[in-house]
């Protein structure tokens, strides 16, 4: 153990950098995850260890997870040692998964834990479905940047503890559909234009075909909401790491194009409409005294449409990322202090977003009336 | 309709393949399909447990070259079979011949062509296995023409190599 290492410090900010620059197609593209699957040698898969077993993973990663270049200081949280609450913060902010909080019995598990870098927004989940799942979210398209940074950590930690590694299978993992590369990228694409004219299927259906696979915001099986599509490789064998990168990242750039002219379809073919719609949305989330998740992220994504078309000006596609973050239940509970029911999450939530649009409408009104918001079609076509 | 293949659940899927210039139509079930390859909403759709419980059955997979058991963690060959969950890394090398058949659906392919990993040689000493890593991570900087970082691995092999 070292300087490097703080463990159980308080969840503040962490893990959330990754909103503050602007970055490449963010217009579209909301974020980009990249995460490698990793065992140790010697031991059963963290399903199938015992007790002992897993703490002795958790404590030989404990040994050396603080003197690893790429992560610079580490912040290292055990499940176990948190409260209900705090865990779901890390969960909205996907930065664990559900698996790592809970057994399938709904107990937390022993010896599960979070470690995080300060650098790089390298991230590394301990005794998870499998032993490592190394990881980072960065803003927007970046995904050769984020699988050259996981690559080298992952170097940095193979050095220092055993993978388990076979020469015909590659990097062996608990669920043979992880095996091989143990690489999974996905990004986060925002796709109201392709929606809009519904064409959307069509894209979904063709990117099946090529290997890739589609998921809500949360997930394998979970609802898509405020048109966020959950793209990523879906084999992990068979081709090179570069490759699956690669391959992803084409056809991401496909899938940009298509949302970019379905968005100017819509701006030539109903502006008036869609210039409705953005406002509307805008003028919902301002005043509501009461938002259901849901309906906020159906919300948000019109505004997002918005600024992304410079319908309008202000705020920025980052503080709509953020929004979407900071307006999830454990988040609202945090700054309040307690646990909120639904009927008081969403007048929170409420409050929150009106909050975060006037403070940006008061700063542009101090400024003056040119950097102001506006709704001027001319200027976006 | 029954499954062609299995004959034991109902056909879901109807296959037609051309088979030197003859063309044959198979009506499938969707788990036998997901063995040809066929797949009705992408392969992830069908649980890797059921591709499992079908090999032996279909293909005779369960291969007399396979373990029963894994002799490192005690997991059944059938247990693997039913949850389509591993035991331990040691199982790979005990059940390969039905990994590969399940790799290959899976997949598309059972022979890994990524990363490979040298530091898995416990035996080394330390150094060694650092120098193997700077090694990888000094190859791919050049290749990804990052000399600034290719400089500070090669200062960092020379360090642990003593030489200047």
């Amino acid at each position: 153990m070292n300087d490097l290492l703080r463990v159980h410090p308080e969840i503040r900010h962490q893990g959330l950098d990754w909103l503050k620059e602007p970055s490449p197609d963010d217009d579209i593209v909301v974020s980009t995850r990249v995460r490698l699957a990793r065992n140790i040698q010697g031991f059963p898969f963290a399903f199938n260890a015992t007790q002992a077993e897993r703490a002795s993973i958790l404590d030989q990663t404990r040994e050396v997870i603080g003197g690893l270049e790429m992560m610079g200081r580490v912040d290292l949280w055990e499940m176990s040692g948190l409260d209900s609450r705090e865990r779901e913060l890390l969960l909205e902010r996907h930065l664990v998964s559900r698996e790592l909080t809970m057994t399938p019995e709904g107990e937390v598990p022993n010896s599960s834990a979070l470690a995080l870098g300060n650098l790089r927004a390298l991230g590394v989940m301990i005794n998870e479905e499998d032993h490592f799942r190394l990881h980072t979210i960065r803003g927007g398209r970046q995904l050769l940047g984020a699988w050259n940074d996981l690559d080298q950590l992952d170097e940095e930690l193979g050095v220092r503890l055993p993978y388990a590694f076979h020469h015909e299978f590659g990097f062996l993992t608990s669920c043979p559909t992880n095996v091989g590369t143990g690489l999974r990228a996905s990004v986060l694409i925002h796709l109201p234009g392709l929606v809009l004219t519904k064409q959307i299927h069509r894209v979904l259906d063709g990117m099946g075909q090529l290997g890739l696979t589609y998921r809500g915001l949360y997930g394998e099986g979970s609802r898509i909401v405020g048109n966020l599509f959950q793209v990523s490789n879906q084999t992990t064998l068979g081709k090179t790491e570069e490759d699956l990168i690669d391959h992803l990242e084409i056809l991401v750039k496909r899938v940009i194009g298509y949302e970019k002219q379905a968005r100017s379809v819509l701006l030539r073919e109903a502006p008036n409409i869609l210039e409705d719609k953005v406002w509307r949305a805008y003028g919902i989330l301002s005043h509501a005294h009461s938002l259901p998740f849901e309906e906020m992220m159906n919300l948000l994504s019109g505004v997002r449409l918005g600024i992304s078309l410079k319908l309008i000006k202000s705020p920025s596609v980052g503080v709509i990322s953020e929004m979407m973050i900071r307006a999830q239940t454990a988040h609202l509970q945090s700054e309040a202090g307690r646990r909120l029911d639904e009927i008081d999450a969403d007048v929170f939530r409420a409050r929150y977003v009106r909050d975060v649009l006037r403070t940006i409408d008061e700063s542009l009104e101090e400024k003056g009336p040119e950097t102001g918001p506006t709704g001027s079609i001319a200027e976006a076509t | 309709m029954d499954c062609n293949n299995c004959g034991d659940q109902h056909a879901e899927v109807t296959l037609t393949e051309i088979e030197n210039d003859e063309m044959k139509t198979l009506h499938l079930c969707s788990t036998c399909a997901a063995l040809k390859g066929v797949t009705v909403e992408g392969p992830s759709s069908t649980p890797i447990a059921d591709l499992l419980a079908h090999l032996g059955g279909v293909s005779g997979c369960a291969s007399s070259s396979d373990a029963e058991e894994c002799e490192y963690c005690g997991t059944e060959s059938s247990k693997f079979r039913q949850t389509g969950r591993l035991g331990c890394p040691q199982c790979y090398a005990q059940f390969p011949e039905q990994l590969r058949a399940v790799l290959r659906q899976v997949h598309g392919a059972a022979q890994h062509i990524g990363k490979i990993y040298l530091s898995s040689d416990l035996s080394a000493t330390k150094p060694e296995l650092e120098l193997a890593s700077l090694k990888r991570r000094l190859e791919r900087a050049v290749e990804l023409e990052d000399f600034e970082l290719a400089a500070n691995l090669r200062d960092k092999m020379n360090l642990i190599q003593g030489t200047p």
